[in-house]
């Protein structure tokens, strides 16, 4: 899991120097950031490789931000090393670091027109004029803005300055790109489109992105691999895959869509035994010891509802009460209280009208069936309470916390 | 009947400010003017006879206050750019939970009257004073030098008495100035120095015009830091137009000397901002032009 994808060829069109030389790989060693007596980052350890498209993902305050502003140069870190390109890059003001930025609000000099905005790098950098004049053309050509070039970007949209942003980084061929929630002033449409976009010109130009977000989705379209993160730490580092349908933690199974956590108990290296509900036989089991509280994870869309009593036979189940249906347009979402008293949420595709109307509701008894191997095994996160997304189910016994 | 009632809203609103301007600006100024091209005296009384002379006699003879009067205002200007600069940037940036307090300092001042403050310098500024006595031991004055009754002295008075009109704007400025285009400039390999010349400066440009102004235009018609700081050499056109005015009660002169320093003023002032507002001043990027 720890490949990462061959890097695309980097050789552009007018651009001498082009980043084929450059080699963006960082990491980060230990790495903690401490604000007077609160820690945002906390002794994390990365590996990023070159040409990669890596996204560090969680809610806001996790440390995110501060962990690319330190990669950026813009935060020194308390303790441990940054390396970009596998040099210590201690100390190293931001001006001097082989990255560039795309900034939250895009931070656009709103005195320069977006040729003067674009070509700013190159300038600091005393690239040759007609050199400089290539590249911004090519560059705002690229990201469909060539006709606006001497407009200021105060005459633009969001998404256009969006754009200019990325053009203004992405100019000077930085061995890194650090992009921090480029998309989050966007709506929700343009932001669609300019995820495929991002994603297709990191591939065209294979240089290292490492983009910050907190939505979960962007992180699974875009990415390479995705590092969660939560108070400081990071809880799960995989490709988008892994880290949806094995989450390490609940709170990773809690932030990456939404998840159902029924508590279990490790009773053998091949199975668990989940509370109120029935024993079940997991390969996943081996990796705990025997008496492990956990937590047992199956998706919304994995459970299938059926009559109690009615149930096909030798699939593990459990029983519970309809509380709600939602029809989302795609899907019916049921909310369904369970024996120990927890919510599960369950997803049911539309097939048809007819599908629909079979559906119990609310009050209805219904039995929540899955196959084992859709089921995952989890331990508790060491931040315990995660996101609004995600209710930690009612246990007797918190005090045995994992890691 | 309300629409009508709404047009009218707006003039409502100019009426009594208008007014104001009308009685206490417009109809000095027009009586000004027919002073400025009138002759006679304060006992035979003054009659309208298109005395263009008035402007060229007085010009001709008090340009050397003409001239001196935009020296020290000039001087004091940049003086309180360059001092006041650095202060805006520091209250604004580095202030942290002290910034009102420190702002607070910057206007302090103004609750002593003028007049009072600049008796005062002339006081710290005195040939026995204890400040005169320093300098005259870090010989940054002669022995026998003397402080007060100088270019100097005049210079440095208008500088303190309107550091904080340029203070002011220039913090309005600075302090509304995104830092994330300052994190975005380093991050686009631009030193400190750098930063500061193509970003800070060109974004703060309206702060400084402003403050400029502000400083420059009462500065040239002083004539208070003049009379208490300086001797008979030092002299501004205020203290001519009011030795004119109520002295000597020539007011035909009185009146044409203020117009002409008016419109001289109005002149240097539409200049001036003809080059601020230019691309020169305005962070032109194209610097190899």
């Amino acid at each position: 899991m720890e490949t990462s994808p061959a890097r695309p060829d980097a050789e552009r069109s007018g651009s001498p120097a082009a980043a084929g030389d450059g080699r963006g790989s960082v990491e980060l060693q230990g790495v903690t950031k401490k604000f007077g007596t609160f820690t945002a980052v906390d002794d994390i350890d990365l590996e990023i490789g070159d040409g990669e498209f890596f996204t560090m993902l969680g809610p806001s305050g996790c440390g995110k931000t501060t962990t690319l502003r330190m990669i950026a140069g813009f935060e020194q870190p308390t303790q441990g090393e940054v390396l970009i390109d596998g040099q210590d890059v201690a100390g190293l003001p931001a001006y001097k670091r082989p990255t560039n930025t795309v900034f939250q609000n895009y931070a656009l000099f709103p005195h320069m027109t977006l040729e003067e905005n674009v070509a700013f790098g190159l300038k600091r950098k005393k690239v040759p004029k007609d050199e400089i004049k290539r590249r911004v053309a090519d560059e705002l050509e690229r990201v469909g803005l060539s006709g606006e070039a001497t407009r200021k970007p105060a005459q633009l949209s969001g998404g256009q300055q969006q754009r200019v942003a990325l053009a203004r980084a992405l100019v000077n061929l930085p061995k890194v790109l650090l992009l921090d929630e480029p998309l989050g002033a966007l709506d929700l449409k343009l932001r669609k489109g300019l995820q495929v976009e991002l994603k297709k010109i990191q591939e065209e130009v294979g240089i290292t992105f490492v983009y910050v977000t907190h939505d979960q989705e962007e992180a699974l379209t875009m990415s390479d691999r995705i590092a969660i993160m939560n108070k400081g730490r990071i809880e799960q580092c995989a490709g988008p895959e892994e880290v949806y349908e094995k989450p390490a933690t609940t709170f990773v199974a809690g932030f990456i869509g939404v998840s159902n956590l029924l508590p279990a108990r490790v009773i053998s290296g091949s199975e668990v035994a989940i509370e109120d509900g029935p024993t079940v036989s997991t390969p996943d089991a081996a990796g705990f010891t025997t008496g492990e509280e956990l937590f047992a994870v199956v998706r919304p869309e994995k459970l299938e509802v059926s009559t109690p009593g009615q149930a096909p036979g030798d699939r593990p189940g459990i029983e519970g009460v309809v509380e709600s249906s939602l029809f989302l347009g795609t899907a019916t979402q049921l909310g369904v209280t369970v024996a120990d008293g927890s919510k599960l949420t369950v997803l049911v595709p539309n097939a048809s009208e007819e599908e629909r109307q079979r559906l119990p509701g609310g009050g209805a008894r219904v039995y929540l069936s899955w196959e084992p191997e859709h089921m995952h095994l989890v331990t508790e996160s060491p931040g315990e309470d995660g996101t609004e997304n995600f209710q930690p189910m009612q246990t007797q016994d918190q005090g045995d916390q994992t890691k | 009947m309300t629409t009508l009632r709404r047009r009218l809203v707006p003039y409502g609103l100019l009426g009594p400010g208008l007014l104001w301007l009308v009685l206490f600006f417009v109809v000095p100024m027009v009586f000004m003017g027919w002073f400025s091209l009138s002759s006679g005296s304060l006992e035979s009384g003054w009659s309208w006879t298109w005395a263009f002379s008035n402007y060229t006699d007085a010009i001709s003879e008090y340009s050397t206050q003409f001239g001196r009067s935009f020296l020290y205002a000039g001087a004091a200007t940049i003086l309180c750019l360059l001092l006041g600069y650095p202060l805006a940037y520091a209250i604004a940036f580095k202030g942290g939970r002290w910034r009102n307090l420190m702002l607070f300092a910057v206007i302090a001042p103004f609750f002593t009257t003028y007049l009072i403050r600049t008796i005062a310098w002339k006081t710290i500024l005195a040939d026995d004073s204890p400040v005169v006595e320093v300098l005259k031991f870090l010989q940054l004055v002669p022995q026998d030098g003397r402080v007060l009754a100088t270019s100097a002295a005049v210079i440095a008075g208008l500088t303190y008495n309107f550091l904080p009109f340029m203070v002011l704007p220039l913090y309005a400025s600075l302090e509304r100035l995104d830092l994330r285009l300052l994190e975005a400039s380093k991050d686009l390999y631009a030193s400190a120095r750098l930063t500061f010349l193509k970003v800070t400066l060109p974004l703060t440009a309206p702060g400084i015009v402003a403050g400029v102004l502000l400083t420059f235009i009462p500065a040239v018609g002083d004539y208070v830091n003049a009379t208490f700081l300086g001797g008979t050499n030092q002299s501004m056109i205020g203290n001519v137009i009011q030795a004119q005015y109520l002295v000597i009660n020539d007011y035909a002169t009185a009146a044409a000397l203020s117009f002409s320093l008016m419109i001289i003023i109005m002149i240097a002032v539409v200049l001036y901002i003809r080059f601020a507002g230019s691309e020169a001043l305005m962070g032109d990027e194209e610097e190899a032009k």
